[in-house]
């Protein structure tokens, strides 16, 4: 599965990503295989989410978060 | 004693962990902001309060050295020298709440191999979510000096000018690990750039290799230079894919792998808190209530910008024409008076004007800046930008060009997608500035009869806002077509951004940010429209008419006039001998015959004053007829004419290519209004005009034609420098001009040839 089908409250472990300068800048930005990431809310229309990752808030789109896969965390 | 040698240091850092503050406070006001040259990127710089010989430079915030946005590149060129001379220090500012992707960047600038000190700051903000920080054992991990602070508060910045005084020695660089399978190519491919060129310092030939290994943009810096590196690179990057090695993330995990375990180290959590930041996110960015805030903030601030800033232009605006009549009157007349008179001061206090304006938006912006908000908003309508191929990322430079293109454009600096910068940039000034609202004004007022439509909006409202909304959504239209036609290369826009947590403001901060950014607009701004004025002052004043014959023959004419007045109310006379009575009319005169006599000889002395206070304005409707610009109207008026626009119109136009607000005044002229600025008299002027053959001018439908012109039209030269410096080309802004003019010239021809067919007028 992808970092987009978790709801909000979810958390994911990332696999892996699809090679881009996006997922390039999220990796600087402390998104690696093997860190967990929660998704905290979706913005009002439904797109782009709000992410904790390393402890801040980080928000991407939906579209970029499919670039990343993830195993879900069981709560 | 001799002076001690000058040395530089560099502030490095994320964005928004207090670095501006931090420069404030090493600072004060010995500041100067300058851009780097070539690129767009503000330097800011200082020196540091009591040692005159410490320049304090603050780079952008970045995520990261490897070049992604304008931003990260200056500052890495900046750090290893490649800008100006490298500094001698670099200041690390990172956030003690979010340490782990703060060390991030400072782990890259360890590797540069200049001292380092790593200011540790918003120890506070940490503390209060329940974070304690272990400088001591941070400073001993990561191997150079850790100043805590609080920079909002000023506390531990003595601590840290004194460090900065008696600075390390150059930090040790990779502490980190690379993953061996990828280590073991660094040399060989290091003694390959090496042999290629010599322009990168022993130094920082590992760091250039990792980062042209990783990313393309900056293996593409070598492609002419070092060709067989770039070969070697791109095959070893292919080797690694067949092998299962990740070489794109093996610098960011090996730098997060050694980062991960001192944090863990340092940091000790005191207790699991729900920040306050994350109560007020569920509130403002709820899926109801966030839209709905937002909205509200929207309009808040801009009927505060406008509503507040009236007074002041009001006073700016007699304050400029008093001095310029003051200057009209202690100079010796004649054309260099009228030119500072007329063309500086009138033309300087066309930006002035706007200064109150500019200023309240400048503060409401920074407002949603420093408490966190920007972002929140950029959330939020990240969605819809969406739709026509932005990001959240250019809401905050569209909003800002409600106020001014200028700051809109320059606010553009921030978004890291080149290709949305752009795009931002040409559909900027399609959103109405506050320069269109004085013509909004006078044409509403005048020609849309004011009224209530459904019982509920005033038209005259409704039609500004109409005004309004044509722009946005044209706006919205042109960055579709744009991105769908014209910047077609370059990655899809994405959105990655920072939700930083909501913080108080400090007014201090605020105010100086205010002054700041105000005062670059002002500078930049006012120095073209001052030249502009400058030249549309000579357009507009030559070729000289001689109008002193046609302001005698005015004089004589009231003079015979007011004579034959005296004459005809000395017919009425019962006496031929009696002797007029006094024009005074405090004095009873009892007879009622006198009495009317009196009043005739009133009205004679009030035409007569009257003519005579016109003479000058029509002598400079003479003038303004006979000038440059009174035959460039002339010249256009057949092109215009299908929009509805006569040569006085386009004279108005021509005049108000530099600034739009100037066709106001161009048309006071034309129509010898005096203060045209006052609106009523010219609104009147306007209506009363009439063709030779009897039909008006100024119609509903022209001034519904003039309007639309407006909304679409770039008549502001500075908007047009302000591209060419952001996007250094003057092909942007060319084309920025020509679409907007034809999307101008379209629409008004819509308006007027559509509007008759239905038999409007
Ligand atoms: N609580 C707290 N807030 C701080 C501190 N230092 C700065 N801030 C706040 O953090 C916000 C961002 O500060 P800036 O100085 O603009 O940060 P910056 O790093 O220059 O940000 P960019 O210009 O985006 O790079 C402001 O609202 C400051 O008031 C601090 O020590 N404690």
């Amino acid at each position: 599965m992808t970092l987009q089908d978790l709801r909000p409250g979810e958390s994911g472990r990332i696999l892996e990503f699809e090679p881009n300068a996006v997922t390039d800048r999220l990796m600087e930005m402390g998104m690696l295989p093997g860190s967990v990431v929660q998704v905290v809310r979706l913005a009002p229309l439904g797109d782009p989410m709000d992410l904790k990752v390393r402890g801040y808030h980080l928000s991407i789109r939906k579209a970029e978060a499919a670039q990343i896969r993830i195993s879900k965390c069981e709560a | 004693m001799s002076p001690p040698d000058p040395i530089s240091i560099a502030l490095v850092g994320n964005p928004n962990v207090g670095k501006t503050t931090l420069f404030n406070r090493l600072t004060g006001l010995n500041q100067r902001i300058a851009n780097f040259p070539g690129v767009t990127v503000e330097r800011k710089s200082g020196t540091l309060t009591g040692a005159p010989h410490v320049e304090v430079i603050d780079l952008p915030g970045t995520y990261s050295l490897t070049p992604k946005s304008l931003d990260e590149r200056i500052a890495y060129e900046v750090l290893v020298g490649r800008r100006d001379k490298a500094p001698d220090l670099a200041v690390c500012v990172v956030d003690a709440g979010n340490l782990e992707r703060n060390l991030y960047v400072a782990s890259q600038v360890m590797d540069i191999g200049v001292p380092v000190i790593v200011a540790l700051n918003m120890i506070d903000a940490a503390e209060e979510n329940g974070l304690v920080i272990d400088a001591s054992v941070l400073e001993a991990e990561l191997g150079v000096p850790v100043i805590p602070l609080v920079a909002t508060r000023g506390e531990g910045v003595d601590q840290l000018k004194k460090q900065i005084l008696d600075p390390p020695e150059p930090a040790q660089g990779y502490r980190w690990s690379l993953m061996d399978a990828v280590s073991a190519k660094v040399p060989e491919l290091s003694r390959q750039l090496t042999a290629e060129v010599d322009e990168v310092q022993p130094g920082h030939i590992q760091m250039e290799v990792l980062r042209a290994l990783a990313e393309d943009n900056a293996l593409d810096v070598w492609r002419g230079s070092a060709p067989e590196f770039v070969r070697r690179t791109e095959e070893l990057r292919k080797e690694f894919a067949e092998r299962g090695v990740a070489w794109r993330h093996a610098e960011v995990s090996g730098r997060y792998a050694w980062i991960g375990p001192i944090t863990n180290k340092a940091v000790r959590r005191e207790r699991e808190s729900t920040t306050v930041s994350d109560r007020i996110d569920a509130l403002l960015t709820h899926s109801i209530f966030g839209p709905l805030f937002f909205l509200v903030i929207l309009i808040g601030v801009f009927q505060a910008v406008f509503s507040w800033a009236t007074p002041a232009m009001d006073l700016i605006e007699t304050g400029i024409s008093a001095f310029a009549g003051t200057v009209q009157s202690v100079f010796p007349p004649g054309w260099a008076t009228d030119l500072l008179a007329d063309g500086v001061i009138t033309g300087v206090g066309n930006v002035v004007v706007f200064l109150p304006q500019i200023l309240l938006l400048f503060f409401f912006l920074g407002l949603m800046e420093d408490t966190g908000y920007m972002a929140r908003s950029a959330f939020i309508m990240d969605r819809i930008m969406k739709r026509v191929g932005l990001s959240g990322g250019s809401v905050l430079p569209l909003l800002s060009s409600y106020a001014c293109a200028i700051p809109g454009i320059m606010a553009a600096r921030t978004l890291d997608n080149e290709r949305d910068r752009l795009i931002t940039i040409m559909v900027a000034p399609l959103m109405s500035c506050s320069a269109r609202l004085p013509v909004y004004t006078l044409f509403i007022a005048a020609f849309i009869p004011a009224g209530t439509l459904m019982g509920v909006f005033g038209t005259q409202g409704l039609a500004m806002f109409s005004m309004y909304m044509m722009g946005t959504v044209m706006a919205f239209g042109a960055a579709a077509v744009l991105k769908r036609f014209v910047f077609t290369k370059g990655p899809e826009s994405y959105f990655v951004m920072e939700l930083p947590p909501y913080r108080r403001p400090r007014a201090r901060q605020l105010l100086l940010r205010m002054i700041q950014r105000s005062k670059v607009f002002a500078v930049r701004a006012g120095k073209i429209i001052l030249a502009c004025s400058i030249v549309l002052w000579f357009l507009a004043s030559y070729p000289a008419v001689d109008t002193d014959s046609l302001r005698m023959q005015i004089e004589m004419q009231a003079a015979e006039q007011r004579e034959a007045g005296y004459a005809e109310a000395e017919t009425l006379l019962p006496a031929p001998d009696m002797a007029l009575p006094a024009l005074d009319d405090s004095l009873d005169v009892g007879d009622p015959v006198m009495a009317q006599i009196q009043a005739m000889m009133q009205q004679a002395e009030y035409n007569y004053t009257a003519a005579m206070d016109s003479a000058q304005l029509v002598q400079q409707s003479a003038q303004i007829r006979g000038s440059a610009i009174g035959y460039m109207g002339r010249i256009l008026e057949p092109v215009m004419q299908p929009l509805g626009f006569d040569w006085k119109i386009s004279a108005g136009l021509v005049s108000a290519f530099a600034a739009r607000e100037v066709i106001i005044s161009t048309l006071g002229i034309i129509y010898s209004v005096a203060d045209a600025e006052e609106g009523v008299a010219l609104r009147d002027a306007l209506k009363a005009d009439r063709y030779p053959d009897g039909r008006p001018v100024f119609t509903p439908l022209v001034a519904v034609s003039l309007l639309v012109f407006f909304v679409f039209a770039l008549q502001c030269m500075s908007t047009l420098a302000i591209a060419r410096r952001e996007t250094n080309t003057w092909r942007w802004p060319l084309v920025m001009w020509l679409y907007m003019t034809i999307l101008a010239y379209i629409a008004s021809l819509l308006v007027y040839q559509g509007g008759q067919l239905l038999g409007l007028s």
